[in-house]
Formats: structure tokens, C-alpha cells, sequence
């Protein structure tokens, strides 16, 4: 009953915030919103049990990624006023609608093949046995290494003053 | 009423849908990059919703959601230091106003 309110809460909030970032004026508010969002995401990762993945997603999204956009926002601000929208409004919208509507029908319509057995509760221990093992997914991890360093470098060449 | 795997699918096609529109519609690349990071979230939300009710004790859809962060960061990281670079050269951010290599 506690977890269902949580969800409820939660999603309302996720959803008002998404559509802040999508349709509030001030660039910096939106920015804001977006953090809201991403904490109220980290909140449903823990209804959903996953609680090394909500303590992830606020180091790096609220931690890190949060203080990149508004840096852009803070360099960039005097340019434009407000956050216009573009010639495209209503038929973007349409397909958003409509793509909205095909994905909830899949969903309900499908019948999903629900486990019976309860989530493992702390999943920091199993998710590096299963990242980090031989059999596991240690290959991914080390391209994933390579990527980052590839997207370091590759931002502060192109970022940097000639 | 208990919570299933259905609310959390229909909430993150309600997310993708706000960032598609978002992405769609905006004219300041820096609301596109946020857009964007909205609809890599709902796109976690359903991984992880996924991992937890399909295969509770496998954890593939967080091993999942996590390289999906990792590219994420490298994206905004990329992706923000394009539109500095742009900014410096057009003094704009206006993805509409962007259009030298416009066919």
C-alpha cells in the first residue's frame, strides 16, 4: 500500500516535472525541473528495488550531468530569451500522440510473463559479480572505459579556446 | 490496487513521449540535449521495471541501465562541448538558425 502511493506520488511528480522542462520560459527553471525529474527517477528506482542504481543515477545525473547543463545554461544565457518552439509544434506533437498511443495499447494489450519470486533486495554485491565476472559482462565494461576516455578527449578538443 | 509492470511502462512512454515532443519542438540546442536526457531516463525506467518484475534474479536490465548512463554521460559531455563550440563561432544557439550544412 506504501509502495503504491509512493508510485503514485512519484509519478505524478516525474510527469509535472518533464512537462516543466518541455514548456516553462526560463531556460534555467527548465534546468531545474530536469533535476527534479532525475531525482524523482532515482525515487522510483527504489520502489522498483534497485537501490545501486537510484545511489548512480543521483551521483550522476543530479551530481554531474545536472552541473554540465546548467554550466552551458550560465555561458550561453544572453542569446536567447525564453525557450522558443519552432515551426514544427503540431505536427511534433501528433507524432509524440500518436506514438504515446501505440506504445500504452502494446503495452496493455501484451501479456507480460511476471516472475514469481520477490527481487533481490540489495543488488550492489550481485550487480559486480554479475558486471565484473569472466561470464559476465566484463567486456562491455572495458569498451565502455574506452568510450568515456573517447568522450573526454574529444570535449576538450573540441571545447577548448584555438 | 497493487502496482504492476504496466504502470511503470505507461509512465516511461508518457516520459519518452514529453522528451520526443520536447526534442521535436525546441529551438535552444541546450533544451534539445535536456530533452534528450529525459527520454534516455523513461528508456531506464522501463529497463529496470523490466529487470524486476521479468527476471528478478538475473539483474540484466540494471546491467543494462548502466551502460546506458555511461553513454549518456559521454553524450552530454560531447554534446555540450559542441554547442559551446558552435556558440563561440555563431555566438547562437538556436538550432534552427544553425543551418551551414543544410542541403
Amino acid at each position: 500500500m506504501g509502495l503504491a502511493a509512493a508510485f503514485w506520488i512519484m509519478a505524478v511528480v516525474v510527469v509535472v516535472a518533464a512537462l516543466g522542462v518541455v514548456f516553462l520560459r526560463n531556460v534555467f527553471r527548465a534546468a531545474l525541473a530536469l533535476i527534479l525529474c532525475f531525482i524523482t527517477v532515482a525515487g522510483l528506482y527504489i520502489t522498483l528495488s534497485a537501490d545501486f542504481l537510484a545511489a548512480v543515477q543521483i551521483l550522476v545525473y543530479v551530481g554531474a550531468i545536472s552541473v554540465l547543463i546548467i554550466l552551458a545554461i550560465m555561458m550561453t544565457r544572453e542569446v536567447q530569451q525564453g525557450s522558443p518552439s519552432n515551426r514544427m509544434k503540431l505536427p511534433a506533437f501528433i507524432v509524440a500522440a500518436v506514438l504515446l498511443g501505440i506504445m500504452i495499447y502494446t503495452v496493455t494489450k501484451t501479456s507480460w510473463q511476471i516472475a514469481a519470486e520477490s527481487p533481490l533486495s540489495p543488488t550492489t554485491a550481485p550487480l559486480a559479480t554479475k558486471l565484473f565476472s569472466e561470464s559476465g559482462f566484463i567486456l562491455p565494461v572495458e569498451i565502455a572505459a574506452m568510450l568515456i576516455l573517447a568522450a573526454i578527449l574529444g570535449a576538450i578538443v573540441i571545447a577548448r579556446e584555438k | 490496487m497493487t502496482i504492476g509492470l504496466e504502470h511503470y511502462l505507461v509512465l516511461s512512454a508518457v516520459l519518452f513521449c514529453i522528451g520526443l515532443y520536447g526534442a521535436l519542438t525546441k529551438r535552444n540546442a541546450v533544451i534539445i540535449l535536456m530533452c534528450i536526457e529525459l527520454m534516455l531516463n523513461s528508456v531506464n525506467i522501463s529497463l529496470v521495471a523490466f529487470s524486476s518484475y521479468i527476471v528478478p534474479l538475473m539483474l540484466t536490465g540494471q546491467v543494462f541501465a548502466i551502460f546506458v548512463m555511461v553513454v549518456a554521460a559521454a553524450e552530454v559531455a560531447v554534446g555540450l562541448a559542441i554547442i559551446l563550440a558552435i556558440y563561440r563561432c555563431f555566438t547562437d544557439v538556436d538550432a534552427s538558425k544553425i543551418d551551414l550544412m543544410k542541403w
